[in-house]
């Protein structure tokens, strides 16, 4: 699998999807800079880590939904390259208008940082089909800005169309319909506040979120 | 040429930032705050004759989120 993960100023998620990554797929990440304005050719994945990209100036995620690497992202997310957003990736993915939605202050206005349930929503995606239908995992979340929003009809829509991917199973920040990821009408993108990327061996606590990177990595063999 | 813009949630958005405000309102002793929303004010000095399509173009593809917030421009 060739994948990619991205590093923005303010971004301190991006070493740990990218050790993530390697661990569970056996191949390591190629690491890209906000300013690259193209690529590399044939990725199979990109990653967009958490952290504070921009300093969360402005709002979480918009300064870096603009900048020159997130351009070749949407075009890329066109042709239907899997795009992984956790956390500040989410924010980001939103912002670029690749997810529905925005990510307001939790509701709690406190930042809110532990391991949570989540309930997995849609088990057919490339990103997760190795959890079981109505499954409960596992993963740690740590934000100050996961509150999910969508309007009404918007959210009646991507319920209906199973773009819901993950809930929180009790909510924990405010989030309409407890929703914690989303994927795009096509599947090939997820957003989502819990990190994966902490939960893939053991020592961490748990491995829920390692079926999440195997996924993807069986997906591009099944496609090859 | 300055243009003021002020972003604001949409009506219906909760505004979890207004409402610990007006709890912290409260908490000095103040009665009467019925409600409180929190915005943004963003001030731009201009070129003369930047056109105000620009700056409609300026606040909808950066400066405002239209999934959850307004925005209007005070030119000043």
């Amino acid at each position: 699998m060739k994948s990619a993960v991205i590093t923005f100023p303010g971004s301190n998620c991006d070493r740990d999807l990218a050790v993530a990554i390697e661990r569970v797929t056996g191949h390591a990440p190629i690491r890209l800079w906000h300013g690259e304005q193209t690529l590399p050719e044939g990725l199979d994945l990109i990653g967009v880590p958490g952290g504070f990209s921009y300093g969360d100036y402005l709002r979480s995620g918009a300064m870096a939904a603009r900048s020159p690497v997130v351009g070749a992202v949407v075009e890329a997310a066109a042709r239907g390259v899997a795009v992984l957003g956790i956390c500040n990736g989410f924010q980001i993915l939103t912002e670029a208008g690749l997810l529905p939605g925005a990510l307001m202050r939790n509701a709690g206005i406190r930042f809110v940082c532990r391991t949570v349930a989540l309930k997995v929503e849609n088990t057919a995606s490339r990103f997760t089909k190795l959890y079981q239908p109505g499954e409960t995992i596992h993963i740690p979340v740590a934000h100050h800005d996961g509150n999910y929003f969508a309007d009404d009809a918007t959210l009646d829509r991507i319920e209906g169309d199973g773009q819901v991917a993950f809930r929180y199973a009790d909510g924990i920040n405010g989030s309409a319909r407890d929703i914690a990821g989303v994927l795009n009408a096509k599947g090939n993108v997820l957003g989502m506040m819990p990190h994966p990327e902490r939960m893939v061996e053991p020592l961490q606590g748990g491995t829920d979120g390692a079926r999440l990177f195997e996924a993807l990595a069986q997906s591009v063999l099944e496609r090859a | 040429m300055k243009a003021r813009i002020h972003v604001t949630l949409k009506d219906g958005v909760l505004d979890p930032q207004g409402r610990a405000i007006h709890h912290a309102l409260e908490g000095l002793g103040f009665g009467g705050v019925e409600d409180v929303r929190a915005g943004r004010l963003i001030e731009l000095t201009l070129a003369d004759g930047t056109s105000d399509d620009d700056i409609d173009a300026m606040c909808r593809k950066l400066l405002a989120n239209m999934v959850i917030e307004n925005y209007r421009v005070e030119l000043v």
